[in-house]
């Protein structure tokens, strides 16, 4: 589906939801221009998370709209959003923990190009699905261990099979829940690479709380508290903003 | 016409609150750790031989051995969840199943070594036999003395449920164990507790039934499938919801026997297939 | 299927295609079925009903060990084909390939329906419909006795010959290879199955449901599918039984008949194909070996096995075999059992 150039990759307006008396989306309006890469950070319980389950479907709005490439997205599912392109990866690692990179990467393609209906052929003769996914594996530096079960991979390993299995369904809007949670120093930098080097065409907004991922990738932040918009602007605009430092007490959180 | 159907209304009753006397537990203990218990009425075989015992060999009155059979259950499953129980609290439902399943088909085999497979005599003492003529209507005093003890032990729970601090604990775990364990609540512990209190009304249930249903080995699986009917049509944690269900599948199962003796136990299960179609956490229940 | 592959990686089709190869050990298995023919020649009414019970614990597995399912009820699947091939039979229609095929299309019939309310449930509510439809099947079974026999078993069941040629005798020589060419082409069937796209979105499926929904991949209409088809394996199994002892009665669709077919399964270890056979091997010899010694306590070992597994060898005995031979020194001795044979043609699309 080819969205006409000018139309926002992913837009909400209006997004509203409230667990009783506690807000927890108020009026959430935004608008990704394609390929831009958008870092989303404010406070503990500001409602990030909340925001992405939102938009995939895995939370149902009380009010508002969500449209993806120009198109009303509200009343669809979780799979059909990401059959439409609108894929996350999770805050927690949520893998298969006996299948291994290769097998669960393969799986994410077949799902995609609907061959997993298939029962009376093998996978490995579906070798461009094979390749394909073999090679999301090797961008993401995965290859090396694409044949150990999922639970044996390093943490920071585990984060990047996140990414790639989001990778796997051709996304046009990626949402990355805090993609460097938990993953120590001397990992990180093979998560920055692959964030870094990720497609053109994949417009990417990721939650974080590491500052110096955000500066570096982002190209433009947005800040929530309390369930709403604070301000949106680029790195220089928003580090020089005193609302901000307010709200962080005191800036960069490992 | 009417007197047979206020007889089967009572008769059904009066099952219904033996089924809640043996369900409560397993519904309190499977809303709060979402533990599968399918060895849950082995606690009420082992209540009701204890009962057994007593009264044939050693002489006791029938109503001194029921704090007897409560406390031995309680006692034997307290052992069983600390040795076995407590290490599959984050297990699959499967592994749960099957441990329990496993525990069953021992202690029936065990049972039947013991006591064999015949079914067991119980002499109820004088007063608790026989019955009353209420407008044309046959109301048996065994029958009577059950629907009044279950309606005084409903009423106890609720009130340390809803009364106590302990009680307060408990529906707070069974809301949410998460949220529970952070507001400092024990809930292991408060576990162990509700689990032994469970247990042990269901040795209760399990002597009072000997002289509605009979006793045998068989009763640790036979009773199972009504009593995980009754807590999954009435939702895990519920004791309101554990007793509309007992006394529903009470009546409709007399009712069946009664009006439909040909197509037995049939109604029962469509009827539960539906009702957990509709509602699959249960008619009172909040999780799925 | 065991994740140690051959030495080094050639490249992601080669190691799927690796990973899909018959390995010698099964070979080995599948050789060893013929055993029964020439050494005890006895018994093979025996291994006959090894082999039914075998093909209803494979079907299991599909459901289990694969999709994640738990079911208290597959019997009612058992059962539903035995009597549709008993029926079949009273009424004229003696013909054992057609009557399995019918029996087998029926039951997979039934399972589709019953699928639609299976893949919308989960945790207890699922495992008590599973039950509580097994029971039903049973109850109606039991009631309509003008059309199944009721409590007397249905009378009348004659088989023609198989294929005009070989008569179902008491010998069981007939019994043994019927049941056991069955077993094999559904075993086949299966393995195919497990290596294909979807035999992996159902191990997806299994492992992580959510994510699955994330990837955009609706799960039920994938555990339709398989249920179905684990319908239609287990109604042939039960024809199976009907056909080669010309007798139905209403232990097929029994609550023991499931429970017996879980713990075989488990005890075996779930979720790979051989488990549910070596599981009802073991099971059924063990059975007729007590039976003669104490048939009544039988279910006092079986008690302490099944809690034995649980706590110590959660993935059963081929769990804790597969452990074994990943151990260095096992490498040594049993490596080569592991491995695709040398001479064994690789195609490009591997059974």
């Amino acid at each position: 589906m080819n969205t006409p150039a000018g139309t926002p990759a992913l837009s909400t307006s209006g997004l509203n939801k409230r667990f009783g008396s506690l807000v927890v989306a108020n009026e959430i309006g935004i608008a990704l221009p394609q390929g831009v890469r958008y870092a989303l950070i404010g406070p503990n319980g500001a409602g990030k998370t909340t925001l992405i389950n939102l938009m995939t479907g895995m939370l149902q709005p009380d009010g508002g709209h969500i449209l993806l490439g120009g198109e009303d997205i509200t009343a669809l599912g979780p799979e059909q959003r990401v059959s439409r392109g609108l894929v996350r990866t999770f805050q927690i690692n949520s893998l298969f923990p006996h299948l291994n990179p290769l097998e669960a990467v393969t799986l994410a393609v077949c799902e995609r190009e609907k061959i997993s209906r298939v029962w009376w052929r093998t996978t490995a003769g579906y070798r461009a699905a094979v390749d394909e996914a073999y090679d999301i594996l090797k961008s993401l530096l995965l290859a090396p261990v694409c044949t150990r079960e999922t639970r044996e991979l390093a943490y920071g390993q585990q984060r990047l099979l996140e990414i790639a299995l989001a990778l796997a369904t051709r996304p046009k809007v990626l949402l990355l829940d805090e993609p460097a949670a938990g993953v120590p120093r001397d990992e990180s930098t093979e998560l920055f690479t692959a964030i870094n080097s990720l497609s053109k065409d994949i417009t990417v907004l990721f939650i974080e709380h590491d500052m110096e991922l955000v500066f570096r990738l982002a190209s433009r932040i947005i800040v929530m508290v309390s369930g709403g918009i604070l301000l949106e602007g680029t790195p220089d605009e928003i580090s020089a903003d005193p609302r901000v430092r307010e709200v962080y007490l005191g800036g960069a959180h490992g | 016409m009417l007197t047979s159907l206020a007889g089967v209304l009572f008769d059904g009753f009066a099952y219904g609150m033996l089924l809640f006397l043996l369900s409560v537990g397993l519904s309190v203990t499977l809303g709060m750790m979402n533990f599968v218990n399918l060895a849950h009425c082995t606690f009420a075989m082992i209540g009701g031989y204890v009962t057994v015992t007593l009264i044939n060999q050693a002489g006791w009155p029938f109503l001194a051995t029921l704090p007897v059979s409560f406390v031995a259950a309680a006692a034997i499953s307290v052992v069983f969840e600390r040795t076995m129980f407590n290490r599959l609290y984050r297990a699959s439902d499967l592994d749960q199943c099957l441990l329990t399943i496993g525990l069953v088909f021992v202690s029936v085999a065990v049972a039947a070594l013991i006591y064999s497979t015949v079914q067991q005599p119980v002499q109820l003492p004088s007063y608790l036999r026989g019955s009353f003529q209420v407008g044309g209507v046959t109301l048996g005093a065994y029958r009577l003395f059950l629907i009044v003890f279950a309606l005084v032990v409903t009423a106890a729970l609720v009130i340390a449920l809803e009364y106590t601090r302990f009680g307060a604990q408990v529906r707070a775990a069974v809301d949410n164990q998460r949220m529970a364990r952070g507001l400092g609540i024990n809930v292991d512990g408060a576990f162990a507790i509700t689990f032994a209190l469970g247990s042990g009304l269901a040795g209760l249930g399990g002597s009072l039934a000997i002289d509605i249903v009979g006793l045998d080995p068989s009763f640790a699986l036979a009773f199972l499938v009504y009593v995980l009917i009754v807590v999954s049509v009435g939702g895990l944690g519920s004791i309101g919801g554990t007793f509309a269900a007992a006394v529903l599948l009470g009546i409709s199962d007399m009712a069946g026997k009664y009006y439909f003796p040909e197509i037995g136990s049939f109604m029962i299960y469509l009827v539960m297939i539906s009702l957990l179609m509709w509602r699959p956490a249960g008619i009172f229940g909040r999780r799925v | 299927m065991s994740t140690a592959s051959a030495s080094g990686f050639a490249g992601p089709q080669q190691y799927l295609e690796q990973q899909a190869r018959w390995r010698t050990v099964e070979i080995v298995f599948w050789l060893c079925t013929l055993l029964p023919f020439v050494v005890a020649p006895n018994y093979l009414q025996l291994a006959s009903q090894i082999a039914i019970t075998a093909l209803f614990a494979l079907s299991l597995d599909l459901i289990l060990g694969y999709a994640g399912i738990v079911s208290l009820g597959h019997a009612a699947f058992f059962g539903f084909g035995a009597y549709t091939a008993g029926l079949l039979s009273k009424h004229g229609w003696g013909e054992p390939l057609t009557g399995l095929l019918l029996s087998g299309l029926a039951a997979g019939l039934l399972g589709y329906a019953v699928s639609f309310i299976i893949a919308r449930f989960r945790h207890l509510a699922l495992i008590m419909i599973t039950l509580g439809f097994g029971l039903l099947l049973l109850e109606l079974a039991n009631s309509a006795s003008g059309l199944t026999g009721g409590a007397d078993g249905l009378q009348g069941v004659k088989m023609w010959p198989l294929l005009g040629l070989f008569k179902f005798d008491l010998w069981g020589v007939t019994a043994y290879w019927y049941s056991l060419i069955a077993l094999f082409v559904l075993f086949l069937v299966s393995r195919r199955l497990i290596n294909s796209p979807f035999g992996l979105s159902l191990r997806g499926i299994r492992e992580n449901a959510v994510r699955m929904r994330a990837i955009g991949a609706e799960s039920r209409p994938h555990i339709r599918t398989i249920y179905t088809i684990s319908a239609a394996i287990a109604g042939v199994a039960g024809a199976i039984l009907t056909q080669t002892t010309e007798t139905v009665s209403l232990g097929v669709l029994s609550f023991e008949r499931s429970a017996d077919v879980l713990v075989m399964l488990i005890l075996g270890g779930a979720g790979r194909l051989y488990g549910g056979l070596i599981g009802a091997i073991i099971f059924m010899i063990a059975r007729d070996w007590f039976s003669g010694v104490n048939p009544q306590y039988w279910y006092l070992p079986i008690g302490v096995l099944l809690i034995a597994v649980v706590l110590f060898l959660p993935n059963g005995i081929l769990g804790g075999v597969s452990q074994l031979v990943n151990t260095e020194r096992g490498q040594r001795w049993f490596g080569w059992l592991t491995l695709p044979p040398a001479w064994l043609p690789s195609w490009r699309r591997g059974a």
